[in-house]
């Protein structure tokens, strides 16, 4: 199919540009961060930010040109791996709800990666319940700083990170949903105390944070006092889509792959059971990866549908059966764990290491970023409008709540 | 016009602007002429077609010749607008021979340029392929066809390239309203025959059909006069053409039948109430609920990828049809079980339509392969071996 006439023009125009752009910085003369803060400016960073912030404002399907001239030409990118949660999550947070000079300061040094960003939002109280949280955010009286204390659990690169998405209690005498704001918080400063959080691998990707005393400037506040449970819906269905569209895949690319060579690779191991397992996950995973394409497809074009909670919730489901897979089909050697050793993983991919990690690991992706269970009550109250449970925690002050 | 997709490789899986506006027309047609409620009253007459109705969508929106070119006199679209239609007529359990006539026959009829094809397309003449309604598509399977027809002497006063053609066929789907018969049939070489539906020596017997918005009919052929439409190779081309697409588009119709289920459970799920609430807020309902439409979402993108592999010529089109017939498939017959579980007491009903689309999922999940039979041939597709099988 032939793409718009106006759509193809738009992306030569682009890729000329982007030699014009190469022509006139030459990365190893810059350095990589100038090179990147250059980029920045010249508005090729996304192209679908707006002007003066990284973008062109054009369509984010056009994104593909720009970032292929770059990589044909080897120049240094901004390794988005590193900074998932700064660009996956806070970046269009930043973008939809954040002030111009805020926008303005967050965004290059954000998409450059020189500065990571993380996510204080789940507390150890306060999981699937979010809008339920305790960290309180209190105004001097001068109508200064805020001081921020409470704890903050699962946070990503938060021993990295320069800035955290925090979502804090302004006013426990409203209703929880309306007492929450949210804010960047400098997670540079002294009453920020981040500790690794192990988890069932045996490493630690995330953190638990300490808030105590915590200073935040008012002018680090995104969004309106109480406006904070409107700006957080939108960081999480922005990672939902992160999680469940993901990259563009090629067949078998992601653990379906691993369990179709570790089949091939093993006759010996092959039983009736599993060869049954096998063909109805390889087909659901390619299933699961056309719908990721379509979502992608959808939202390229500006029609992103709700089919981001049902990629997410196949995706956990695959990512579990496959590795049980694999584990299982094993057999003897799914008994030995690589290395159970305490580390600080900069990157994480459910799909590298042994059977055993992969296995443990996948356990994790229907709980994080919303359970499956949270996903399927959005599904049937928001897309299908089914009603929701009746419940008597929406309405009283949060500090009369039964906890 | 859409805007190019992220990944080269696959093509575009949405709905583009005509597609939707043909949606549209098919299902005012369907909803103006052929509601569910009048489905249900045919389903126990002598005629359980409804020609009415097919005559409306094959002539008046042109829906019989979509696939014909326009040279002769078709509307010369592609399996993505086919598939659309198909989804409409699954969503209203339509007791049309589309996915026979204007799908299946016009697949087998099109490599030839059959002189048929125009009658198709206006709707003058509505054909069907004599197999089996659950025959596997050979490029799916890899195992030849065989038929239970075979190639007999031609008769002494017969016209010269007459042929005839004796046996029966077992379970054809769409055979009843068909005035053509499109006969595979064995002999020196392997053939495809038309065969008038109404000469003396054809009998269609109707079968008491599980699904009775599609009822099978058993056919026997006494020496039947024939026209050879193809021959050797390129009669079994034909064939394995008609079947691919069959089985495709029967996929499609099954999204239609699933989405159908989901609409109607929703509606009444909201309405229902027991314990003093709509019975749509207790959590164990919504999550079943949510997982029909997690299956829709998936089997969508199956079933868009299969219309575009067929619409393409993609040699991929085996993989994309194993994928559609098993994903919509299993999501029809979940959401149409689903459906009738959570309507309750009135779902188990004779008068509640919820029962036609769980037999035509039901009848649809079996029609061209089994989701089991489709999965099994990946082995053979995809290198994915059973034990004891050799690495391909």
């Amino acid at each position: 199919m032939l793409a718009e006439p106006a759509l193809s023009e738009r992306d030569h125009e682009l890729r000329e540009r982007v030699r014009e752009f190469l022509a006139g910085h030459d990365p190893a003369a810059l350095g990589r961060q100038a090179f990147l803060d250059a980029r920045f400016d010249a508005g090729l960073a996304a192209v679908h930010y707006p002007e003066g912030l990284g973008g062109l404002g054009l369509p984010r399907s056009l994104q593909r040109a720009v970032d292929e001239e770059f990589a044909a030409a080897g120049a240094p990118g901004n390794r988005p791996e590193r900074n998932g949660i700064g660009l996956g999550m806070a970046a269009p947070t930043i973008l939809a709800f954040a002030a111009q000079e805020q926008q303005a300061r967050w965004l290059r040094p954000l998409w450059t990666g020189e500065e990571i960003w993380c996510q204080l939002f789940s507390e150890p109280g306060a999981g699937s319940d979010l809008a339920g949280l305790a960290t309180r955010a209190v105004r001097a009286e001068d109508g200064g700083d805020w001081m921020v204390t409470g704890q903050k659990v699962w946070t990503s690169s938060a021993h990295r990170a320069r800035w955290g998405l925090l979502l804090a209690r302004t006013d426990p005498d409203l209703p929880k949903h309306a007492g929450l704001t949210y804010f960047a918080c400098d997670m540079s400063q002294p009453g920020v105390d981040v500790r690794p959080l192990r988890q069932l691998t045996g490493e630690a990707e995330f953190n638990e944070v300490f808030l105590t005393d915590a200073t935040i400037p008012d002018a680090d506040r995104i969004g309106e006092v109480g406006d904070g449970w409107q700006v957080a819906r939108g960081t999480l269905m922005n990672e939902r889509v992160a999680i469940g569209s993901g990259t563009a895949q090629p067949r078998e690319g992601g653990m379906a792959g691993l369990a179709a060579s570790a089949w091939r690779e093993q006759p010996e191991l092959r039983t009736p059971g599993l060869h049954d397992r096998l063909l109805r996950l390889w087909a659901d995973a390619e299933v699961a990866r056309l719908a990721a394409e379509r979502l992608r497809q959808q939202l390229a074009s500006g029609q992103p549908g709700p089919e981001g909670s049902a990629a997410k919730i196949v995706f956990a489901r695959l990512n579990q059966e496959l590795s049980a897979f694999e584990l299982e089909l094993a057999g003897a050697a799914g008994l030995r764990y690589d290395d159970w050793t305490m580390r600080r993983p900069e990157t994480v991919n459910f799909y590298s290491r042994g059977p055993g990690y992969r296995y443990l690991r996948a356990r994790g992706n229907s709980i994080e970023g919303g359970t499956s269970e949270i996903l399927r009550n959005i599904i049937a109250e928001r897309v299908l409008g089914l009603p929701a449970e009746p419940r008597t925690d929406t309405g009283l002050p949060w500090k009369d709540l039964p906890r | 016009m859409s805007a190019p997709v992220a990944s080269p490789g696959l093509p575009d899986l949405r709905y583009g602007e005509a597609e939707e506006e043909l949606r549209a027309a098919v299902r005012k047609l369907i909803a103006d002429r052929s509601p569910l409620t009048t489905v249900l009253a045919r389903a126990e007459t002598a005629d359980p077609y409804d020609p009415g109705t097919w005559q409306a969508l094959a002539a008046d929106l042109g829906c019989a010749g979509l696939l014909i070119p326009e040279s002769r006199g078709g509307a010369g679209a592609s399996y993505r607008e086919a598939a659309v239609v198909a989804e409409e007529t699954g969503r209203g359990a339509l007791p049309v021979p589309y996915l026979a006539s204007a799908v299946m026959a016009t697949a087998a009829l099109l490599p030839s340029a059959d002189e048929l094809l125009a009658a198709l397309a206006d709707g003058s003449v509505t054909a069907a392929l004599t197999v089996p309604f659950t025959t596997m598509p050979p490029a799916v399977s890899g195992a030849a066809l065989a038929s239970g027809v075979r190639v007999g002497r031609p008769g002494p006063g017969d016209p010269a390239g007459q042929a005839r053609l004796t046996g029966t066929v077992a379970g054809a789907a769409d055979a009843l309203p068909a005035g053509v018969l499109l006969v595979p049939a064995d002999g020196v070489p392997f053939g495809l025959y038309a065969v008038d539906a109404s000469a003396p020596e054809v009998t269609v017997s109707p079968v008491v059909s599980l699904d009775t918005t599609r009822p099978l009919a058993d056919l026997t052929f006494a020496n039947a006069p024939a026209r050879p439409v193809a021959t050797g190779e390129a009669a079994a081309a034909a064939v394995s053409a008609a079947l691919t697409a069959g089985a495709a588009m029967l996929a499609c119709e099954q999204l239609g039948v699933a989405q159908r289920c989901l609409e109607m459970t929703v509606a009444y799920l909201k309405e229902r109430r027991q314990f003093g609430r709509a019975v749509g807020s207790f959590q164990a309902l919504k999550h079943r609920l949510a997982d029909v439409w997690v299956a829709l979402i998936q089997a969508r993108a199956a079933a868009r990828y299969a219309a575009a592999c067929l619409a393409d010529g993609d040699p991929d089109t085996p993989v994309a049809v194993v994928l559609a017939k098993s994903a919509c498939g299993e999501a029809a017959v979940q959401a149409a079980q689903e459906c009738v579980q959570l309507h309750g007491g009135i779902g188990f009903t004779w008068e509640h339509p919820a029962h036609l689309l769980l037999k035509r999922a039901r009848s649809g999940s079996a029609g061209f392969g089994t989701p089991d039979r489709h999965r099994a041939a990946l082995a053979g597709l995809v290198n994915l071996p059973p034990p004891g099988g050799s690495i391909g």
